[in-house]
């Protein structure tokens, strides 16, 4: 992992108030790797989300994307550096359909947007319609694309919000606890579907509680507690760690 | 001639404050901008007219008219607020237009569209303090004005139900489990609204000597202006934002001339919503976002 | 043609206009309520480039609706910050401001409070006004299928989340309200050149708030909406002529019943799809 870092966070902190949500934290993110961020709830990983995307700008310290200084950019130019995100909450269009969310996610990538829907312009958006079904088919959401999103099924809801993100080819995709409520079934399929993005090249960095998930697919795991960094490693060392164990279960007294 | 100015802007001020009142009550406790106010302000103007015609003294013709406003709200409740409760905040406005355009219909029908006035109340007696003029019904009309506001800010602080609204207004959950009748509290909301807004009809009705079905178009707008200039869902706030935006008009007119009028307040609102949109009294309301 | 009847299409043709006036800016989440003043710079403008510059009727128009066009871009910058009501009443107050600009400025050229007379000799032909909504109906059919549409309706869905995968919010937003006053700064210039006669007093609030009717009664989330209530809002009077002076108050019933009986406006997105109106097949659940 000697290369430039993709994503770099330098001694990032963020107060709310009087209530420091993420304190001094630092981490690297190298191109190509699926990543782990756990913690107890309200250890700041979401938070740490925001600030990646630019929801909230950084109290104090630096985030840089290849070098690039994201500190200061509103969230649609972090987007199309080729940042990309899910929400712990679903967070979908109401009135738009699958294959919508799809295209709304690669919307950016287009540079020819009035003229999207007539003939001449076609090329492009041909290729980006390919893109669409390839992200569509990944997620196995082929079916139902012509089908409202917010009435689908909660699990498939989710599959959505990922497929959106994944539409814009991004180089990071964050995700915020995508198998949350899932069953076991759509678990798997979307653990399938993460292995094969990964096979694109994509870098993953992903919130999760589900222990078989993070422990199962993930390369590199970073812990928070109370928005510092506890303990990083791979799966097998994060497994044996005692501080790790101590933030989750408690301490014996 | 400044102090003249001053207390005619105090004047029309506190008629302002009391629609704004009316506007904010409706807004602060239960999430909802009433347009049809500005026509119960002309109803009161008118039921209190009628009153006064069919033989009955002012000091009957007053609370009367404005027992008949506060119903005029309640029948507002019944169809704009009751049957709208879960619909997003736009539905329910769209149905008070309607409430609006109805009233002034049916009045203008009714009642017919020529201006009209009330006839003398009091012995036209004039009086001089200082550089100030003013008559006897003015006095009386700002003691009433006054009165009401006072009457209304007991009313919240110190009733029970006043201080069911407060808590209804800062949290609905809290309040149903304390066992806060949750209905009467809207009931007597859009009653008190409404009253307000009628006993305002009148004292404009009588201060500015105009009565007809078109009266209540500008003060209505201009009310729901002080409302935000002085802070939304804040009494007192009202009435700052009220007395700001009588105060503003009565010197633009005096000093820039009658055109600037409309510029002036027009101008302040647009300004102030640019520059301080919680208004004079509000607080910013954190726009934490859920993510 | 009777010239009742020709009045009336034009109306309606004007409706239509200022119906879509409205709807544009509200594609992106946007309450104007205060396009009769950008309505009421497109009618001055071009009734002045006219009368007294001598411009022919295309020129006037089309300068008419970017000045109004460039103006509502310029109140569209500010008005980023204000959501909901707060907006509203920033573009009534708005309205009222132009209104009352139009009262007491430029008095000389257009007679101020007493009407700018004699825009012209001959009414321009209906073909004018009709002409223009089919352009802009083409425009706007064009628009909801592409991808600016698609930015469009993200916006008005979820700004925040629009954000974050990419959509230029503030261009979207301040360009859709630009375009609404195009469109609403050509209306009022044929409405100028039809009448040739136009004063302040026309512009007024109820204006505005009645073409925010039109969309929110015939339907929030497609041009159509605003076509359908400028249709029924113009038409629907003339056959309800036996009521006489109650039509206000019909109206003023038919909307505080609509909202209780169809909030969201009388063409639901579903409607815009195809499959909204194939009946179902044997064996297929609802």
């Amino acid at each position: 992992m000697n290369q430039t870092p993709l994503l770099h966070l330098s001694r990032v902190s963020k107060a709310f108030g009087g209530l420091l949500a993420v304190n001094g934290l630092s981490l690297q993110v190298s191109q190509g790797y699926i990543y782990g961020l756990i913690g107890p709830n309200g250890a700041g990983k979401t938070t740490v989300f925001n600030l990646v995307t630019g929801v909230y700008p950084c109290t104090r310290g630096s985030i840089f994307l290849e070098g690039v200084d994201l500190t200061k950019l509103k969230p649609y130019r972090i987007a199309r550096l080729g940042i990309s995100r899910t929400f712990q909450t679903i967070r979908l269009f109401p009135n738009m359909t699958t294959r919508e969310h799809v295209l709304i996610g690669q919307n950016f990538l287009s540079r020819s947007q009035l003229g999207s829907i007539l003939p001449f312009w076609g090329t492009e958006e041909v290729t980006l319609e390919n893109h669409a079904e390839e992200a569509l088919r990944l997620l196995g959401l082929w079916e139902v694309r012509e089908r409202k999103a917010v009435i689908l099924p909660y699990g498939i809801q989710r599959k959505v919000e990922i497929a959106r993100a994944l539409a814009a080819r991004p180089k990071l995709l964050l995700l915020d606890e995508p198998t949350a409520g899932m069953n076991v079934r759509e678990t798997e399929d979307v653990l399938n579907a993460l292995s094969k993005i990964h096979d694109f090249g994509i870098t993953i960095l992903v919130i999760e509680h589900d222990m078989r998930v993070v422990m199962g697919i993930c390369d590199h795991i970073f812990v928070l507690n109370f928005g510092q960094m506890i303990a990083e490693g791979s799966p097998m060392e994060i497994r044996k760690d005692e501080q790790v164990l101590e933030a989750y279960l408690g301490r014996e007294e | 001639m400044f102090i003249q100015q001053l207390f005619n802007g105090i004047m029309l001020g506190s008629t302002y404050a009391l629609i704004a009142i009316a506007f904010t009550l409706l807004m602060g406790i239960l999430n909802m901008l009433n347009f049809a106010i500005g026509e119960v302000f002309m109803l009161g103007a008118i039921f209190g007219l009628t009153f006064v015609h069919l033989g009955l003294s002012f000091s009957i013709a007053l609370p009367l008219a404005m027992i008949c406003t506060g119903c005029a709200c309640l029948v507002i409740e019944r169809f704009s607020f009751r049957p709208l409760r879960s619909a997003p905040p736009l539905v329910p406005l769209l149905s008070t237009i309607g409430f609006s355009i109805l009233f002034q219909n049916i009045t203008v029908n009714l009642w017919g569209s020529e201006r009209s006035q009330f006839p003398q109340w009091m012995e036209p007696i004039n009086f001089s303090v200082g550089p100030i003029l003013f008559s006897l019904t003015q006095v009386v009309i700002l003691a009433l004005a006054v009165l009401l506001m006072v009457a209304l800010d007991f009313f919240i602080q110190r009733t029970r139900i006043g201080r069911g609204m407060r808590a209804v207004a800062e949290s609905l959950e809290t309040a149903c489990i304390l066992g806060v009748d949750f209905n009467l509290i809207i009931l007597m909301t859009f009653f008190v609204s409404g009253a307000l807004a009628g006993g305002a009809g009148i004292l404009f009705g009588i201060s500015f000597a105009i009565v007809s079905p078109f009266m209540g178009m500008e003060p209505g707008i201009k009310g729901i202006a002080a409302m935000i200039v002085g802070g939304m869902g804040n009494v007192r706030g009202a009435i700052v934002g009220g007395m700001f935006i009588g105060i503003i008009e009565v010197f633009s007119i005096a000093y820039l001339g009658s055109a600037a009028r409309d510029f002036a307040v027009y101008g302040l609102l647009f300004l102030a919503l640019l520059l301080r949109p919680q208004g004079i009294l509000g607080v910013i309301q954190p726009e934490k976002e859920r993510i | 043609m009777s010239s009742y009847q020709l009045d009336l299409l034009s109306n309606l043709g004007i409706n239509i206009l200022l119906a879509l006036s409205v709807y544009c800016p509200m594609a992106t989440g946007q309450l104007s309520v205060g396009n009769a003043g950008f309505m009421a710079i497109g009618a001055y403008v071009s009734a002045i480039l006219s009368v007294h510059v001598h411009l022919p009727l295309f020129p006037s128009l089309i300068i008419g609706g970017i000045v109004a066009g460039v103006i509502g871009a310029l109140v569209g910058f500010p008005a980023l910050r204000l959501k909901g009501i707060f907006l509203a009443m920033a573009t009534l107050g708005f309205g009222e401001i132009v209104r009352n600009f139009f009262m007491n400025f430029l008095t000389p050229m257009t007679g101020g409070a007493y009407g700018f007379r004699g825009i012209g000799n001959i009414p321009i032909s209906i073909s004018w006004i009709w002409g223009w909504v089919a352009f802009f109906l083409i425009f706007f059919y064009f628009l909801s299928r592409s991808r600016v549409g698609l930015a469009m309706m993200a916006t008005h869905d979820d700004e925040t989340v629009s954000e974050l995968i990419g959509v230029h919010i503030v261009l979207l937003k301040v360009g859709a309200f630009g375009l609404g006053a195009f469109i609403a700064g050509v209306a009022g210039g044929l409405y100028a050149h039809y009448y040739l006669y136009i004063e302040p007093e026309f512009f007024n609030v109820w204006e505005s708030i009645h073409m925010v009717l039109y969309v929110i009664m015939g339907g929030m989330l497609t041009f159509w909406g605003g076509v359908l209530g400028a249709g029924i809002f113009t038409v629907l009077p003339e056959f309800l002529r036996f009521l006489k002076d109650w039509r206000g108050a019909f109206f003023g019933m038919v909307i505080i019943a609509l909202m209780i009986a169809r909030p969201s406006g009388l063409i639901t997105k579903e409607m815009m799809r195809i499959s909204f109106w194939i009946p179902y097949r044997k064996g297929e659940r609802a």
